[in-house]
């Protein structure tokens, strides 16, 4: 038995292991359970989940622009963008539009659910840059979801930005999501636009795409080029057009940010589902600067 | 390095000495249709069984450390939640008797990005960190272009790797293990002669190369090339069947599904290898496919292998094996696809 190897454990903690180098971290999820659940429109939703442990909860830490993974046993695993602000910590708030297995599932649970949390992964929003600047948020259909964390960012220190405009085009009314926190926002001394591409009896405010409203951001200002950031997220048309007429307009290409979607099995620059030319989605991004961008084959 | 060499038949006495652990090598597997032999690897309980002459197998020894399917965690669920457990499948240590210098670089590639980067992959660690691996040259087959890839040699990744004298064998030892191996069969300091017939034997296997791919500036030429119209004509021929990641040594992407038990009680997450070119690899909830069209998916194989890889890791993914080509349906080649690409039909 001289010969026998010896068998090495790889999950044996070595000495200064970094979480992100730990081999053990890799399948583990915080247990979270969702507590609450307000329906925004008929197929999105927006839940409360909080981690249970509250030492876990009060360690998490994400940074504006991030996701999670969200994981139900036997039913799923799916990339979240978290929507709400980075000092709730472990209390999260993620928009999901029921529209997958996983997504079904969750539209169909009642709160006190316990799901699987894992995360948080991929880059971030540079709010610590923006300061002193002023501040573009751009953000079609779904795309309000992952700008909603780095506005309620800002807007927690306000003082510390410039003008703050947010740019906000639905297909219809009845698709706008967080309604009910429009005039909370515009309490903050912002510049709320919103604009349907359909409209219904109901409905008193814009009609059009939301480069009607950019345009008319940009004719208020001679250029962007000194003190403008902007975050632009919404479907790939969008992107599009969008960031053409930002850079037309001056704004540098490495102050305006995206931020992209893709599928994701692992999170971890593993299955390479996300896989963008030779970038990883779920490493390198999901947050770009629009020069990464323009630099990546097939991105928008 | 510290080289030694033993004669032919001491090469069963270190078979018998690894004996107590599993050992994995290249097996007869029959002949194909036109009756060329196939080999794979396989579990060896016989020395005899080794066919250390073998060519190359048609599947590359990925299976090894990662699995075509692999269950990543079990889940108990109960009325009051859930709880999960996760199990690495890797339970001893695995002996590679006689792996090609081709398949060891797969594997050092595969460290580079699932065990050396961001968020080590465990159950590939784990796997690989118990393989004792012995090397064997091989002669190059008419689709191996390893030589272009810089694959040909192994310098490191192995424990023992043995070069075919004639009559002996040239062993390079690059572990304590191995070391301690050798020591126990009859071995020597390699002599003048032993030196002059290994150089011999190396420099009539350059001679043996009939395939080559240029990899001069390949990463900008497939940048430039882009919107090159041979993507489409190989796309065309492409049935985006998935083959050839099948049997490719380093391709390791995967997708993951979920299963409930019959019982409720249970539930299942198992990973499986993905191929990049099968259609729905890049399709996302809701219905939209990043990569709709068969050419833009081989696009992106090529793109993975020879362009993402080498921007993050400085070496190409691919280690020209040309397994693709053999097992490719549609007979497409990595040699012929890049240099259609770079105009030279």
């Amino acid at each position: 038995m001289q010969n026998k190897l010896t068998f090495l454990d790889v999950l044996d903690p070595g000495p200064g292991t970094h979480r992100k180098q730990d081999p053990g971290s890799f399948e583990y999820t915080l247990p979270a359970e969702i507590t609450s659940i307000y329906p925004l429109t008929a197929s999105e939703k927006l839940y409360q989940i909080q981690i249970i442990d509250p030492d876990q909860r009060n360690r998490f830490s994400f940074r504006p622009g991030q996701f999670v993974m969200l994981e139900l046993p036997g039913i799923g695993e799916a990339p979240f963008s978290i929507s709400s602000s980075p000092v709730r910590r472990g209390d999260l708030e993620l928009c999901i539009r029921a529209v997958g297995n996983l997504t079904n599932f969750l539209a169909r649970i009642e709160r006190g659910a316990r799901v699987g949390i894992s995360g948080p992964f991929g880059t971030s929003f540079p709010l610590k840059k923006m300061q002193g600047q002023d501040i573009l948020l751009i953000g079609g259909g779904l795309g309000i979801v992952p700008l909603r964390s780095p506005l309620l960012s800002v807007l927690e220190n306000r003082s510390r930005y410039g003008r703050v405009d947010i740019m906000y085009g639905a297909k219809s009314p009845a698709e706008l999501l967080f309604t009910y926190q429009y005039e909370e926002w515009r309490r903050f001394d912002i510049n709320l636009g919103i604009t349907v591409d359909r409209t219904d009896k109901s409905w008193q405010g814009r009609t059009g795409l939301i480069t009607e409203l950019l345009q008319e951001r940009i004719y208020q200002t001679t250029s962007l080029r000194n003190n403008t950031y902007a975050i632009v997220c919404g479907p790939p048309v969008m992107f599009h057009f969008v960031c053409k007429m930002l850079t037309e307009a001056g704004l540098p290409m490495q102050k305006m940010f995206v931020s992209l979607e893709r599928r994701m099995h692992c999170g971890r620059g593993k299955c390479c589902r996300c896989n963008i030319g030779s970038t990883y989605t779920c490493l390198d991004g999901p947050v770009f600067d629009y020069w990464s961008v323009m630099n990546l084959k097939e991105a928008i | 390095m510290i080289f030694k060499v033993f004669k032919k038949q001491e090469l069963a006495r270190l078979h018998a000495l690894l004996a107590v652990n599993i050992i994995v090598g290249p097996v007869s597997k029959g002949n194909d249709r036109n009756g060329k032999p196939l080999y794979d690897f396989d579990v060896v309980y016989d020395f005899s069984d080794l066919a250390l002459d073998y060519t190359q197998t048609v599947h590359s020894p990925k299976r090894f450390v990662l699995p075509y399917q692999e269950t990543l965690s079990t889940f108990a669920v109960s009325r009051d939640g859930w709880e999960k457990h996760v199990d690495l499948n890797v339970y001893r240590p695995l002996v590679f008797f006689g792996m090609h210098a081709c398949d060891i670089n797969a594997l050092n590639k595969l460290d580079l990005v699932l065990a050396q980067s961001t968020y080590p992959n465990p159950y590939y660690m784990g796997k690989r960190k118990n393989l004792f691996i012995i090397g064997l040259d091989c002669n190059p087959e008419p689709q191996c272009f390893c030589r272009s890839m810089g694959t040909d040699s192994a310098i490191h990744g192995f424990d023992l790797f043995l070069t075919d004298l004639g009559g002996k064998y040239f062993a390079e030892i690059l572990s304590a293990t191995s070391f301690d191996l050798l020591s126990q069969i009859t071995c020597q300091d390699p002599s003048a002669k032993d030196l002059a017939r290994y150089k011999h034997v190396t420099s009539e296997k350059s001679k043996h190369y009939t395939a080559s791919v240029d990899t001069s500036d390949l990463t900008k030429i497939l940048d430039l090339e882009f919107e090159s119209a041979a993507w489409d004509y190989w796309g065309k021929k492409c049935l985006s069947c998935g083959t050839c990641a099948n049997v490719c040594p380093t391709c390791y992407c995967y997708g993951v599904a979920e299963q409930v038990d019959l019982d409720l009680q249970h539930a299942g997450k198992t990973r499986s290898l993905h191929s990049c070119n099968l259609i729905d690899f890049a399709k996302v909830a809701g219905g939209h496919n990043f990569r709709p069209q068969s050419a833009s998916r081989l696009k992106y194989r090529y793109y993975h292998k020879h362009r993402g890889f080498v921007e993050a890791f400085e070496e190409s993914l691919c280690v020209g094996c040309g397994r693709c080509g053999a097992a490719c349906l549609a007979d497409i080649t990595p040699p012929e696809v890049i240099a259609s690409v770079r105009g030279k039909e």
